[in-house]
Order: structure tokens, then sequence, then C-alpha cells
């Protein structure tokens, strides 16, 4: 059970990162960023490294994608500007 | 009189004076002021005949079409020779969790059978990255203070400079549901915050998980509440204070330790019973030092992102 569990979170952790590299809107790309580390936070509970687990669902997940989601507002790449598109 | 002081300013020395006197653009001189009004005429009455007179240097759209086709090909060869690279070295690494593996050694049989005798840490992680490896620890702290001080010198808007004060100015709205949402769930994630931080040494966690949280927290109650509501009680004189007493208590008591323990000299640092939350010596206080430093990174560098100032 175990194992077919963590087959599908490494196969889910695959797309997710080829996904995150061909998404065409970078506002995708980074919410696929960020459910691949949630996938990579439960995958370091499944490998017994629960510290790992909080730290990277804590900066992985959470800060790191608020920065990304700022920068791309700060260069207009999201926002009010994708109405017009 | 007027005419030599004129002649004087296009020579060398002059240029330097103006230049020193902080002038800009000095050293560059328009070959011809009336040569650019020209120009300009010429631009604004026939633009066509005027884009006629920029010269070819060879550059065409095929040519461009066919680079970027070659750049795309040699870029999925590139990924594709890495990736295998990667894939064939991973063959020759060891099977994962056996025995024999090289990470198995007396240093990892150390710390596993006399982790918890040595620092009283319940918790082996935290024993070893801040007892026995706590220098390492340090110089991340410093790491992650240096890198908020390079976006701080990138990033901050200077006094000159309009700074955005209200949360209109920098596109935010009031949104209802996430105000009652973050009314909730702020006081939880700051509580769970502080208590992967206290818990650092008995449970997983630690200084930069719980920091992680509590820097998370601070960026939800920021987005939602706006940046008037959240310097009532952080503002940039607290992020200076808070950073540098934590690095410096860090400094001075793993300094004070590994001087002590390196001199076989007592430390007077009880250990306590392992299991109690005051307990494991330095783990503790340290762990709330570096929970302070990386929260405080956090939130900075969000509010530095965003606004261009803490």
């Amino acid at each position: 059970m175990l194992t077919a569990f963590k087959f599908v979170m490494f196969f889910g952790l695959i797309v997710c990162a080829l996904s995150a590299c061909l998404a065409r809107r970078l506002l995708i790309s980074v919410a696929i960023f960020m459910s691949y580390s949630v996938i990579m936070s439960i995958l370091w509970v499944v490998l017994k490294s629960p510290d790992l687990a909080i730290t990277e669902a804590a900066v992985g997940a959470g800060v790191t994608s608020v920065l990304f989601f700022v920068t791309l507002k700060r260069i207009r790449a999201i926002g009010e500007d994708e109405k017009h598109e | 009189m007027s005419k030599i002081k004129k002649d004087y300013e296009h020579t060398f020395f002059g240029k330097l004076e103006r230049w020193i006197a902080g002038e800009n653009d000095v050293f560059y001189e328009d070959p011809e002021p009336m040569a650019l009004e020209e120009r300009e005429k010429k631009a604004g009455h026939n633009y066509l005949a005027y884009l006629e007179q920029i010269p070819d240097v060879g550059y065409s759209y095929e040519k461009a079409k066919a680079y970027h086709y070659i750049y795309r090909i040699l870029t999925v060869l590139m990924g594709v020779f890495i990736v295998g690279t990667l894939l064939y070295v991973v063959y020759f690494l060891p099977p994962f969790g056996d025995a024999d593996n090289p990470v198995n050694n007396e240093v990892s049989r150390r710390y596993i059978e006399k982790g918890m005798e040595e620092t009283g840490a319940v918790n082996i992680v935290a024993g070893m990255i801040l007892d026995y490896r706590a220098f390492d620890t340090f110089g991340e702290s410093n790491v992650l203070f240096i890198a908020a001080s390079a976006v701080l010198l990138l990033l901050k808007a200077g006094d000159g400079a309009k700074t955005a004060k209200s949360q209109k100015e920098i596109g935010m709205k009031e949104d209802v549901i996430l105000q009652r949402v973050t009314f909730i769930l702020s006081p939880m994630l700051f509580l769970f915050g502080i208590y992967v931080i206290l818990n650092g040494h008995l449970s997983p966690g630690g200084g930069f998980s719980g920091g992680a949280i509590i820097g998370g927290s601070l960026i939800l109650f920021r987005n939602s509440y706006g940046y008037e509501a959240i310097e009532q009680f952080f503002t940039e004189k607290t992020f200076q204070n808070c950073t540098l007493i934590a690095l410096g208590f860090y400094c001075l008591a793993k300094s004070y330790s590994f001087f002590t323990g390196a001199n076989h000299l007592n430390s007077h640092i009880p250990l306590g019973t392992p299991g109690d939350i005051f307990s494991a010596g330095l783990i503790l206080p340290l762990n709330i030092a570096v929970g302070i430093v990386v929260a405080c990174t956090m939130y900075s560098f969000y509010a530095l992102f965003s606004k261009g100032g803490i």
C-alpha cells in the first residue's frame, strides 16, 4: 500500500516538474511549483524526516510561492493587465 | 571674459571640475547641438524617410528565425544530456537504507547512541544541528541575514523616491473573506510556529521551520490587513533590533559553550532531564534566536519585494 502510494507520489512529482516548465502562463507555473513542494513534503514524511517536511511545506510551498507572486505582480506579469489580453 | 570661461569649461580640466561638482554626463558632448535639432525636425516631418537613413546592419528575419530554431534544438539536447548524466550517476549510488552504506560510520553511530546523553535533546536532529554542529547553523543564520541585507540594499526605495504608504497605492484591495480567514487563522499560525520553535528539541521542527511559519503568518496578516496594521508592532527598527540581538546572543552563547568544551572546562549549563521543556542546555534559547532571525528575514523579503521598504 505504502509502496503504491509512494509511486503515485513520485509520478505526480515528475508530472509537476515537467508541467511547471512547460506551462504557458507564469502564474500557472508558480501554482504548479507550489503543488510540487506539497508533494515533496509528503514524500519527506514517507521517508521519515518530518523536520524537512515542515520546512519544505513552510518555505517551499508558502514563502517562496508568495515571493514569486509578488515578483510577478511587480513586473506586471499578472494583475490588472491580464484582463486586456 | 565669458568666452574665456566657456572655452575653459570645454577643456579636460574644466570638465573634470564640473564632474567633481556633481554634473552628469560631462564627458559626453553632443557633437553639434544644431544637428540634433535638425534631426528631430527631420523625424517629425518625414518619419519614413528618416527611417530609411538608418543603415542596415545585416539582421534579417529569416536569419533570426533560423537561430531561434537552432537554439531550441540545442536546449533540448543539452537538457537530455544533463538528465541522462544524472540518471546514469544515480545508478551507481548505494541502495537506500542499506546497512553497508558509507554514511553509516562511527560519526552517525556516536550521534545516535550518545546524542541524547551528551546534548539532552530527544530530537536527535536538533541535537546535531544546534549542539554538535552549531557553528554551521550560525553560518546559515548569517547567510539569511546577509541575504536580507542584500535585498534591502537592492530593493529599498530611497528617501527621495515615492514610497507607497497606503495599501491602495500598491494595488491591494480590502477583501472581506481574506480578512475574516486571517482573523481566525493568523493567531493559530503564530501559536503553531511558537510551538514548533519551543519544542524543537523534543519533537520534529526547530528554529528554521518555526520561524518560517511565523514569517508566513506575518505575510498573511500583512496581505489582508495592510501595511498600517502591521506597522503597529513591526517596523524596520524592530527588524534591526531583533535580528541583531538574536545573532549576537547566538554568537556569544555558542562561543562560550565551545570555548569551555574545547578546553575541558565546566560550562555550568545544565542539561536537565531529557523530555522536559527546559532541558537540553543551550538548544532551546538557540532555537528561539534562529526562529527570530528566520521570521524577520522571511517577512522582510516579502515587504521589500512588495513595497520597497520594511
